[in-house]
């Protein structure tokens, strides 16, 4: 086991999967001779080639169309989109295309591209950069939604979902490129369904995915030392769909649920982990469930007003507090 | 093109026709539902160009007025028909509809509903193909209003940019749903839209078959020989209105008259009649045979077809 940063682990992924297939290429801006913005794709363009490291026009649903084009005969595309506000522009080739195509071909057809995009608040990157979408992308049928929290899932996820036949939107986080963690030496898929849990507890669930189980975990941690609660953390690495048995069991056993997201609170995962919550064990529940979210503002670039305008740990902390009547 | 390929391609640019005109009392008798885009007066676009490629092996991939690509690229009309009825036994297994004709071992890549959606489709097929090493060509059959999308001109630069083996067929039947050419594109010639981006182009009329297929074969040939993209505008009129709600308010009906006067099916007819190849009687003949074929055969298989089960509504959603 060794300790390799999270864009590390993205660009070991890609470089294992185009040395087995070559058929596996990747694509986007600046991730070939520039060696990508986040370093993800780093060395591939000198190891691969420009047939199969393409660096592309700054023309996001033209080259994600190109790519779920290419995979129609076989090509296994992972598609770099810098910023996940850009997305936005793709989402007409992501959703008319790729996630129809298999069911409107009525399975003839499928569209097995990755498509990788780090959204989230990261140093006063402003309205326009800051954003997040996963809730926009996991309410399209066709489409699987991921996103690591770690080196190891960043790096088990992409291996996945390049193998995976289906579309697959791995959410990623501009601010965890550069976080540490250990990933097995030899070589590892991560499930692209399920969850996983961070830390085990008993009073408490704290659901959170990418960036916002650090927030779980720290929370955990002091409710732990300073007030006697154990809170269990669930990571919810798969948004599409989400883990419909692991949020049951867990709240089952714990009676209580707080859902902690960089994102806005409207229509997001929050909403659905509570509906899931409602649907499939309301009665185990001893307390309401509470979502901690962002508020619903376009990202403010001054940086307080930008640190008032997403929650973080003590969010989490005052939550459960709140919950357990001690706030 | 020979006189006996000629013959063989006029009976399926009949076949295309009555098929199109059966679909629309079809259509009229509440068989086939949604939207319905039909293909007369435009015949001689796709099978111009797809006598100068290799139905089957070159990947074709178009817009919603599909259903003729999809026969000529090799799809059982009983399919295609099954497939508007809605049933088990359509091309898409009636999951499709009309807008969504596919025929993946024909390599018919598909219909598609989002004007100028299929342009970076086929740039990616293209990639495909470049990797692969194969001698396909992908070819994109779009209308001129698919041109004011932005996935045209994104499409165009990174065709050029990257040297792909891409076709682009413009059937330019001069109105995008109910707009005229001239009331929503400033450039009226397509082809000289596309100079900016470094491509091989040409226009010709979409009418005749005999042109089409001589202009088609260069770009053909210039596409397969690796040289990089080539885009054909072809001048053609759609007959009936875009789709079936359609009053054909925006234009008249003398111009209507005039563009039949110059019928792809009757120009292709006429010419064999000339060269002594066809008689007048055969060709009655003809239309008969294809009428029965297309009463007792197709739409006799589409009606008799079973539908989905609707057990099976999420089927084909995802694959693993």
């Amino acid at each position: 086991m060794a300790e390799m940063m999270y864009w590390e682990g993205i660009q070991r992924a890609h470089d294992e999967e185009m040395a087995r297939d070559p058929l596996v290429i990747c694509m986007g801006e600046d991730i070939g001779v520039a060696g990508g913005t986040y370093k993800a794709t780093k060395g591939l363009y000198e190891k691969y080639g420009p047939l199969r490291v393409i660096d592309t026009p700054i023309s996001e649903n033209g080259f994600s169309g190109l790519a779920i084009g290419a995979s129609f005969i076989g090509v296994r595309p992972i598609v770099e989109i810098m910023s996940v506000n850009f997305a936005w522009l793709a989402m007409d080739q992501m959703f008319n295309s790729a996630a129809k195509v298999r069911y409107m071909s009525g399975g003839q057809l499928t569209a097995p591209v990755v498509f990788r995009s780090p959204g989230g608040t990261a140093h006063q990157l402003g309205a326009q950069h800051s954003a997040r979408m996963e809730k926009v992308f996991m309410g399209i049928a066709g489409l699987r939604v991921v996103t690591p929290s770690n080196p190891k899932q960043a790096y088990g996820l992409l291996k996945s979902a390049i193998r995976s036949d289906d579309p697959v939107f791995i959410n990623e986080h501009e601010l965890m490129y550069n976080m540490k963690g250990e990933v097995p030496d030899e070589e590892y898929f991560h499930p692209l369904e399920g969850s996983e849990i961070a830390r085990a507890g008993t009073d408490v669930t704290l659901f959170g995915y990418n960036i916002s189980v650090h927030w779980c975990l720290k929370a955990a941690e002091i409710l732990a030392k300073q007030y006697d609660i154990s809170a269990e953390v669930v990571d919810l690495y798969s948004l599409a769909p989400l883990d419909r048995a692991g949020i049951k069991k867990s709240v089952s056993k714990t009676h209580r649920a707080v859902i902690a997201e960089e994102d806005e609170a409207p229509v997001g995962v929050g909403a659905e982990v509570i509906a899931i919550i409602n649907e499939e064990c309301f009665f185990e529940l001893d307390a309401a469930p509470v979502r901690v979210h962002a508020a619903l503002v376009p990202q403010p670039y001054n940086h307080k007003l930008e640190m008032a305008a997403i929650p973080d740990h003590e969010d989490v902390v005052n939550a459960v507090l709140k919950m357990f009547g001690k706030a | 093109m020979k006189l006996e390929d000629k013959k063989r391609v006029l009976r399926e640019m009949v076949l295309a026709r009555r098929f199109e005109e059966r679909c629309y009392q079809a259509y009229i008798e509440r068989k086939i539902g949604g939207f319905l885009h039909l293909y007369p007066g435009q015949e001689a676009c796709c099978f111009g160009v797809m006598e100068a490629a290799r139905p089957g092996h070159d990947y074709v991939i178009t817009g919603y007025r599909d259903h003729v690509h999809a026969i000529k690229c090799g799809s059982d009309p009983k399919e295609v028909m099954a497939e508007l009825y809605g049933k088990e036994t359509g091309s898409s297994k009636g999951r499709g509809g009309s807008m969504h004709i596919f025929d993946v071992k024909h390599r018919f890549m598909g219909g598609y509903a989002l004007v100028g959606g299929p342009f970076p489709l086929a740039a990616g097929i293209g990639k495909g193909i470049q990797l692969k090493g194969g001698d396909e060509i992908s070819i994109c059959f779009l209308g001129d209003a698919a041109n004011n999308q932005g996935t045209f001109h994104e499409t165009l630069n990174m065709a050029a940019l990257y040297k792909l083996p891409c076709l682009f067929i413009c059937e330019n039947n001069q109105y995008g749903i109910g707009t005229a050419i001239d009331r929503s594109t400033a450039v009226l010639d397509q082809f000289k839209r596309v100079c900016g981006y470094n491509i091989e182009s040409a226009q010709c009329d979409g009418q005749d078959l005999d042109v089409v297929y001589e202009h088609a074969r260069k770009a053909v040939d210039y596409v397969r020989s690796g040289k990089g993209p080539y885009f054909l505008e072809l001048m053609t009129y759609r007959y009936r209105g875009h789709s079936m709600s359609d009053s054909r308010a925006y234009r008249t009906r003398e111009e209507e008259e005039l563009w039949k006067q110059r019928d792809p099916i009757f120009i292709v007819r006429d010419r064999l009649i000339d060269a002594k190849a066809l008689t007048m009687d055969e060709f009655t003949h003809m239309e008969k045979d294809i009428d029965d074929y297309i009463e007792n055969e197709v739409v006799k298989f589409a009606e008799e077809s079973p539908e989905p089960n609707v057990a099976d509504l999420e089927k084909y959603v995802l694959a693993d």
